[in-house]
């Protein structure tokens, strides 16, 4: 899932300056489960522009709001197109795509990006999520036991831990596991120590060309061609 | 064939003292000259700090030339965070063309230990890959595999930690050094002899020196400051308890009796095969240690 956080509540304020009617727009999906931009969060933050204007006395903002079910799929952002014919500029608290989705719709409108987008994580706890994919394009996850050495190790190094270990904690945050740590003892656990022993040669960065594009293939397994 | 004099004595049976120096914040080199004409003749050679602790600094490899200038031994510390492939390459390339053939080849703290943390972390290679790296230069192509104009030839170190409080994966990771073609070893700071001998059990079977990494300690807060702060590093409650009990102001008196009490055992107890001290801050103390403990390097 996408993590994002909110962005704080002046730079919001500054973005939408110079734009009277504003739209905010929320995603029902990734944006919703992380607390970033949900239907809750798209009322919270119409409600503390609200105020924030009111105090400042010199605001002209009028707001509308809308949560989409997902702001990544055109499918849904037909669901906007009634909503924007009087608007000035669109509040987006989806991710960064959500954001270049409507900004792709909609050409003609002003999109603003309503959070920080994150990592891709998982929920570790009520409120915690931790990063744990990068999408490198070469995932090693095979090699290192299900544990990912680019996200979790802050270097994002391949042959083993560096000598910065201590405690078993990461010697960048000593509230993070060092990820070498627990690939060696899951790896040990395993009996796979040998894949640690193995010489990993220099990551191919070619993996990750910019912008990616992934064409889903009919079935795999069979080798189909593209759908 | 050897490729420098330090290499010529990891040849040897000679027990090998190295040092290192930190350059300076700015470009008054005055004070590293002088800790360099200082501690030429009395060592083996001298590494020069690669942005120690991510704290930007000159550079190791401008160190290094005024070692060589000077008459000097150098040691070129490289680390992976702030370089790509392209760009250690092309040090390398630099540092032999100058006649800095000893390179010691480290990961790198990460920045957010350092002074610039908002900086981009590079870590393209990481310790290993950058050593095999090296050797592959050395074959006449650059990692990429174009044809090299002219081919450098390097004697390649690393480092281990033998304290590490898990010591498992740091073992794995000093043998795939050993593999990639490191020829010798100046371990993180040992604090307590034990962990040397279990290392040195472990290590003994490779063909390859090491060099026990020896820090200077000025006083107990330091000891601790370190244990706290600095990455790996782990000293012991012994040594801090020594610390502790040092007369008033004669703290780093005591951390040099201590650091020259750890090199005198390891040689007279032919523990490992040479020291590496480390004053950090203090290059002025260490003809003081040698003398403690009775060894000096180059000119003996
Ligand atoms: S190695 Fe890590 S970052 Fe790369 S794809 Fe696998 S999980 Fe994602
Ligand atoms: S301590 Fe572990 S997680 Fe942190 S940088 Fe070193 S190897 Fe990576």
């Amino acid at each position: 899932m996408i993590i994002a956080q909110p962005k704080p509540l002046e730079e919001t304020r500054r973005m939408i300056t110079p734009y009277q009617r504003v739209l905010i727009v929320g995603c029902g999906t990734c944006m919703t489960v992380c607390d970033a931009g949900g239907e809750h969060e798209v009322s919270y933050l119409r409600n503390a522009l609200q105020v924030a204007q009111a105090r400042s006395g010199n605001g002209t903002h009028t707001f509308s709001e809308y949560t989409l079910k997902r702001q990544c799929d055109s499918e849904f952002l037909n669901l906007l197109a009634d909503k924007v014919g009087d608007v000035d500029a669109i509040l987006s608290l989806g991710c960064g795509i959500g954001v270049q989705a409507i900004a792709e719709h909609f050409p003609d409108i002003p999109v603003l990006p309503g959070v920080n987008t994150s990592f891709m994580g998982m929920a570790k706890e009520w409120g915690v999520w931790d990063e744990r994919c990068a999408a490198c394009g070469d995932c090693r996850l095979e090699e290192t036991a299900g544990i990912c050495p680019i996200t979790r190790c802050t270097k994002g190094i391949l042959n083993g831990p560096c000598a910065g270990t201590k405690n078993g904690k990461c010697e960048a945050n000593k509230d993070a596991d060092c990820a070498w740590v627990l690939i060696y003892k899951r790896l040990e656990r395993l009996g796979q120590l040998d894949k640690m022993r193995r010489y990993y040669p220099p990551r191919n960065f070619r993996t990750i060309p910019r912008p990616k594009r992934l064409v889903s293939k009919v079935n795999i397994n069979t080798g189909g061609d593209n759908g | 064939m050897v490729n420098s004099l330090f290499e010529e004595k990891l040849g040897s049976n000679e027990f090998l003292v190295t040092t290192e120096i930190g350059p300076p914040k700015g470009v008054d080199i005055s004070e590293m000259v002088h800790h360099i004409d200082l501690l030429k003749e009395k060592v083996d050679a001298i590494n020069v700090t690669d942005h120690q602790s991510s704290m930007m600094r000159f550079p190791s490899v401008g160190g290094c030339f005024l070692i060589k200038e000077r008459g000097g031994e150098p040691i070129l510390q490289m680390t992976c965070r702030d370089r790509n492939r392209l760009a250690l390459q092309a040090d390398l390339l630099l540092a032999y063309s100058r006649g800095i053939t000893n390179v010691l080849c480290l990961t790198g703290d990460c920045v957010d230990v350092g002074d610039h943390k908002e900086a981009k972390p590079v870590f393209d290679l990481d310790s290993v890959q950058l050593l095999k790296m090296i050797r592959t230069m050395e074959s006449g192509t650059d990692v990429a595999g174009n044809a090299l104009k002219g081919v450098p030839k390097f004697c390649l170190g690393a480092s281990v930690h033998p304290e590490a409080d898990f010591i498992d994966p740091q073992l794995v990771k000093f043998e795939k050094k050993v593999t990639a073609g490191a020829q010798f070893f100046q371990t993180q700071g040992i604090f307590d002899l034990v962990s040397l001998r279990r290392f040195m059990q472990f290590a003994s079977p490779f063909n390859v020196k090491i060099l026990a990494g020896i820090i200077v300690l000025a006083s107990a807060r330091m000891a601790r400051y370190m244990n706290d702060n600095v990455p790996g590093i782990i000293v012991s409650q012994a040594i801090i308890d020594e610390l502790t009990n040092a007369e008033k102001g004669k703290g780093l008196q005591k951390g040099i009796e201590i650091a020259a009490r750890f090199v005198k055992t390891i040689k007279e107890e032919k523990l490992c095969h040479g020291v590496h001290i480390m004053a950090v801050g203090s290059e002025r103390i260490v003809p003081d240690i040698l003398e403690a403990a009775q060894v000096s390097g180059a000119h003996r």
